[in-house]
């Protein structure tokens, strides 16, 4: 994220003389997907592109239509982000706290950390038959999935904030007497934020792919149910529907983070602008 | 109470920067610090903050201290205000005046990181003179401020000193400033004071006072310069 941001004012330098080019070229940028979008429609129309393989752009919208007003969609998209929420929810905290506890301690970084750094190795997709064992097919093993998914990233980021903080910052707390309560509230959590932030991102990321992946191994509802349906009926436009749902929520809490991000680091957007 | 080093030492690796330095800072004594850059200014400075724990030696500091950094060192994601009131019980009216004091009033609700350098660096003045300690460390404040600026805030360091009475020690790196603010001016070299002299001429003072250009150039010599090599 501090790549993006730092790249930001040099790219406005840059731009500023050459404005009304600019325009031009996001203009030009949407000329190709609906090139592509047309060359689809027609593949399809004239049979080049069977249905069963892909279905047409227009019946993939008019199915979207079709499935909302069935409330099929709406209750999928519905049983799915309840599903990311909650696990986001635990494994973020579990993480956050876990990344504290290392983070403000030697003892606390003896303690978790090695821990941490070995189940950080497992590849936890490959815990689904365990999970699958030790919780049923029921929301449990899905929702504690995606916990597990989401909570290295936060653990990781959040422990290398804390101890990337500045030393001469924490001096300064000295000379002026804080307390450690204060030290860590005014300074070290401050301070960790911005990498906390950048694996708030990274987790709501492995979240949804940590629910696709549970959902297409075992669900009787959800967003990934509805997939793995269509696909028994040949339905890929129902297929393609949910992968667009799929996109767009990711989308829409990357987008929430980066609100959240503006507001947080206003500090450092100052100097930036 | 007064402060008291005696056989302080301090080396960085085979680098002996302090090398049993023996110090005594009255109570309310004005003092400045000169040394050639490298000369261990800010190390002892350090160590008197409490700072450095691998220095050795007795260190007697009695009373509260307050440092300003050679950075500024605000911390960037509070304001400015806030970063003077922080850890500070006194109430908030306190902190504006010490900021409108600096020249900072209007840039209170400013973000650390969108401050000029001298600004900055007033703002970590005004964040150690509102806590009025016993004991005030400089390190080379005034460094980052045009030559006007830094005559009114010369002016605003002496009218706290005068009100309150701490212990100064400043350190810089120019001769004139010491002569013109201190009341006693130490060189330090080669990990000792090599040279401690005492002035006692009144303020406000003058650069063509008799007294200030003896002192000068035997202060500069001292520092290895000779004056007239200078013109
Ligand atoms: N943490 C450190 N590790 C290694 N060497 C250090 C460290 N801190 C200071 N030194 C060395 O000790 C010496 C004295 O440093 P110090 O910062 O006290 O100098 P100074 O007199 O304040 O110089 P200046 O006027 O340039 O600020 C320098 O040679 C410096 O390189
Ligand atoms: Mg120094």
């Amino acid at each position: 994220m501090s790549v993006v941001e730092l790249a930001r004012p040099i790219e406005k330098a840059r731009a500023t003389p050459k404005g009304p080019r600019r325009r031009v070229t996001a203009w030009h940028r949407w000329l190709s997907p609906l090139a592509l979008l047309v060359v689809w429609q027609i593949a399809s129309a004239t049979g080049l592109l069977p249905e069963r393989l892909l279905a047409a752009p227009a019946d993939i919208a008019s199915t979207a239509v079709e499935l909302t007003q069935a409330g099929t969609l709406p209750t999928a998209i519905g049983v799915s982000l309840q599903r990311v929420l909650i696990g986001f929810l635990v494994g973020g905290t579990a993480g956050i706290v876990l990344a504290l506890v290392a983070g403000l301690s030697r003892a606390g970084e003896n303690a978790v950390d090695p821990i941490m750094q070995a189940l950080r190795a497992l590849p936890f997709f490959g815990l689904i038959p365990l999970f699958i064992l030790w919780f049923g097919i029921g929301e449990e093993p899905k929702i504690l999935l995606v916990a597990l998914a989401v909570s290295f990233p936060l653990y990781l980021n959040t422990f290398s904030g804390i101890r990337g903080v500045d030393g001469k910052l924490a001096e300064v707390a000295t000379t002026l007497k804080l307390s450690r309560g204060q030290l860590i509230r005014h300074i070290v959590l401050p301070g960790a934020l911005p990498q906390t932030l950048v694996g708030l991102r990274q987790a709501l990321g492995v979240a949804w792919l940590a629910l696709i992946v549970a959902e297409q191994v075992n669900a009787t509802t959800g967003l990934g149910y509805m997939i793995n349906d269509a696909r028994e009926f040949l339905r890929t436009d129902v297929i393609v529907v949910g992968l667009l749902v799929y996109s767009a929520l990711g989308l829409a809490t990357d987008a929430i983070v980066r609100l959240l991000e503006r507001r947080a680091l206003a500090w450092r957007r100052g100097f930036l602008a | 109470m007064a402060t008291r080093l005696s056989g302080v030492a301090r080396a960085f690796g085979d680098r002996v920067v302090l090398d049993s330095l023996d110090l005594v800072l009255g109570d309310g004594e004005f003092t400045a610090l000169l040394g050639r850059s490298g000369s261990g200014k800010s190390t002892l400075l350090r160590a008197l903050a409490g700072l450095d724990h691998e220095v050795t030696g007795t260190i007697d500091v009695t009373g509260s201290v307050a440092v300003a950094f050679q950075e500024p060192r605000l911390v960037p994601w509070k304001r400015l205000l806030a970063n003077i009131t922080l850890g500070l019980d006194a109430p908030v009216t306190k902190a504006k005046e010490a900021l409108a004091e600096v020249g900072l009033a209007e840039r209170a609700d400013a973000w650390p990181l969108t401050l000029s350098g001298g600004e900055a660096q007033r703002a970590s003045l005004a964040r150690a003179l509102v806590r009025e300690p016993e004991l005030l460390l400089l390190d080379e404040p005034f460094s980052a401020l045009d030559a006007l600026t830094r005559i009114t805030v010369h002016q605003l360091v002496l009218e706290l000193w005068a009100r309150h009475r701490p212990a100064v020690l400043l350190v810089t790196h120019d001769v004139d400033e010491a002569l013109l603010l201190a009341d006693r001016v130490l060189v330090l070299d080669e990990g000792r004071i090599a040279h401690d002299v005492s002035i006692t001429a009144g303020r406000p003072r003058h650069r063509e006072d008799p007294e200030l250009v003896a002192l000068r150039t035997t202060l500069l010599a001292a520092l290895g310069v000779s004056p007239e090599g200078r013109s």
